[in-house]
């Protein structure tokens, strides 16, 4: 008995060693929660076409995958508001940023009746501000000429949580109006002096929705997948920009991208340029020690920013610019 | 005597197995009290420099600002009462009636057992589950209360407008709902722990039923039923995922229902994910608050009800 089963346990592990031959190279990220689905996509698309490597993205939000990717439990980190250079600091094998992917923040609304709508950029800070706080409002209403707005109040809808998304709208915010620099700030999470929160893009999401009335700030995936409206927004040049992939491409072309690729299109100037546009990055090490996994790992990102930005689109997010694919590549081939 | 035993050496084997056993139930006891002496610990050594720098002021502030690294909870300590006790206000008479019902014979037993249960399964539904039927149920029948309230009942503080659906009453009504099994079963079985012999003299001296219930029973059972309202309170101060998907998480103080508010622990739920810095130290420094307030909430529910066993068991 007791040697039948110890010869059972020899095959086991004859079983698991031989297993282990085959190599499954792991790649272990984690980070922001809104390009997830995407990076998750890549994961499962890139597996198919190589069965060897295994991509297992966490979406733990960009505050928790710096943290994770500075203690190194992690192959790479990713973060809608890439790292600060106090945080590159605290990385011994130094920080490279890849540009990923991109996505761009709606005005979602709910008004019955009303299908689109002009937000002028005082509009835009006014509402967040809690100075407009009617539908019909004189700001409002001098940009919807024909526009039958409601004499309602404006019930606002914010991230209760801590994110990215809440970090890009109030940069943007806080560029164009300087009241709102001064009262509210740029942070992943604030303080709005009106409204009600709402946890992660889907609880926004779903506050909108249910209350006619309603305005929030979304991503566009979310936004579109769930047939919110969606206001044009006014940009420097004082166009009203309706938020689709062509517009945000637009911003993300006229982006002058720097040596680190860490830039912000805060305020963008070009004529047809939709506001509040952002990339997100993908955290990586200048230096890895195995080289196995160094070797897969570029393979899976430069992979990413060719094929797989054709996945953009159908998830909402916004294809990287053909010069911002070759910075990137061009940084990704640096590691070692 | 152990010497003439011819049995003593068995004995003194089998003596070791209870020894061992009793060593593992001490760790195993002992180690649920470390387990709460390390948790409050370490919440206390990562809020500490957030304890050192805002110090009391922490309580009595009102401005939660993470971007300004200015922080202060009491939105969100009243926020954490206010939800609470109203919730208490719905499930108090609801609970203590369906105690009643259970505890005299109205019904057959096997269907007061039915009832019984499926008020005890309430217990058994996840927060979260909870906190999607708040979303998709109470928040369109608050708001349609709001919108009537806010016109019809003008100048009540309390019905203030805006009227949001995301609001303390919504928080409050879902957080009755979830509170009311152990409101319930604690008050049902302090109800059914009044002697017989009590209720029966009752009659005897020509009490009716009701005149039974309200005179004697109630009052005999009426420190069960208070220690079954305190730790009822104390789950609903605990509560976080319901109350985060519900209340609408503002920082701001208002006296309207119909406004939405928050609580410490829907904060942290909120927050912790992408704190850095003083925030986490802050948010640390919360979840001190929150621990302090349910352990000392529960810990006189906890009084009441050992009193309340004691002062039956006089009465037998």
């Amino acid at each position: 008995m007791k040697s039948k089963l110890s010869l059972s346990l020899a095959a086991l592990v004859a079983i698991v060693a031989s297993g282990s031959t085959v190599q499954a190279q792991q790649l272990s990220g984690a980070g922001a929660s809104f390009p997830a689905p995407l990076y998750q996509r890549w994961g499962a698309e890139y597996s198919k076409l190589h069965p060897k490597v295994q991509v297992n993205y966490q979406s733990v939000g960009s505050g928790a995958g710096v943290k994770n990717f500075t203690a190194g439990v992690v192959d790479f980190g990713a973060s809608d508001a890439a790292m600060s250079d106090a945080e590159i600091a605290k990385v011994a094998n130094g920080v490279v940023m890849i540009p990923a992917t991109a996505g761009e923040i709606v005005y979602a609304y709910n008004l019955p009746g009303v299908d689109s709508l002009n937000l002028s950029r005082e509009a835009m800070a006014g509402i967040y501000l809690g100075t407009i706080t009617k539908w019909n409002d004189p700001a409002i209403a001098k940009d919807n000429a024909g526009v039958t707005l409601p004499d309602m109040p404006i019930q606002v809808s914010y991230r209760s949580d801590g994110s990215g998304t809440t970090f890009v709208f109030t940069q943007h915010l806080s560029a164009i109006s300087p009241e709102f620099a001064d009262k509210i700030g740029t942070d992943k999470s604030v303080t709005f002096p009106v409204g009600v929160g709402g946890k992660g893009n889907e609880g926004v999401t779903a506050l909108v929705q249910q209350a006619p009335g309603a305005i929030g700030y979304v991503e566009y995936g979310y936004a579109k997948n769930n047939g919110l409206k969606m206001a044009n927004l006014q940009n420097k040049s004082g166009n009203f920009v309706a938020p689709d992939i062509a517009s945000a491409a637009a911003t993300l072309a006229n982006v002058t991208m720097p040596e680190n690729l860490r830039v912000w299109p805060v305020d963008p100037e070009g004529a047809n340029d939709y506001p509040i546009v952002s990339f997100t990055w993908l955290l990586l090490n200048k230096k890895y020690n195995d080289a196995a996994k160094l070797t897969a790992l570029k393979e899976f990102v430069n992979w990413g920013l060719t094929d797989g930005q054709k996945f953009s689109e159908e998830l909402g997010y916004v294809p990287l610019p053909a010069p911002v694919v070759e910075k990137a590549q061009a940084a990704l081939a640096t590691i070692q | 005597m152990s010497a003439s035993n011819p049995e003593t050496p068995a004995i003194t084997e089998v003596r070791v197995g209870p020894d061992i056993f009793r060593v593992l139930c001490w760790v195993a006891s002992a180690s649920a009290v470390a387990a709460l002496g390390w948790i409050i610990f370490e919440i206390v050594q990562s809020a500490y420099p957030a304890m050192s720098k805002f110090g009391f002021g922490f309580l009595t502030s009102s401005a939660w600002v993470p971007n300004r690294e200015n922080f202060g909870v009491l939105p969100f300590i009243v926020g954490t009462a206010a939800s609470s006790f109203i919730a208490i206000l719905f499930a108090f008479p609801l609970g203590l009636a369906i105690a009643i019902f259970l505890s005299e014979n109205f019904l057959p037993l096997p269907v007061r057992q039915l009832i019984r249960f499926v008020v005890e399964m309430l217990a058994a539904i996840p927060s979260v589950v909870y906190g999607l039927w708040g979303i998709f149920v109470v928040i369109p029948l608050v708001r349609e209360f709001g919108n009537w309230a806010v016109v019809h009942l003008s100048g009540v503080p309390l019905f203030a407008g805006p009227a949001y659906g995301n609001s303390m009453l919504t928080a409050s009504l879902v957080l009755a709902l979830m509170i009311l099994p152990t409101l319930t079963a604690i008050s049902r079985n302090a109800l059914t722990a009044v002697p017989k012999t009590l209720r029966e003299g009752a009659y005897a001296l020509g009490a009716t039923r009701w005149e039974a219930i309200l005179g004697v029973i109630l009052p005999t059972a009426a420190p069960g039923v208070v220690a079954a309202t305190i730790l009822a309170l104390g789950r609903a101060m605990g509560e976080t995922m319901a109350v985060a998907m519900l209340i609408g998480n503002s920082s701001r103080l208002s006296w309207s229902l119909l406004s939405p508010g928050g609580t410490l622990a829907g904060l942290l739920a909120n927050q912790f994910g992408e704190a850095e810095g003083m925030q986490v130290s802050s948010l640390m420094f919360a979840a001190f608050i929150l621990v302090v307030i349910t352990l000392g909430v529960n810990l006189v529910g906890e009084a009441v009800l050992r009193y309340t066993q004691k002062q039956t068991a006089g009465i037998r």
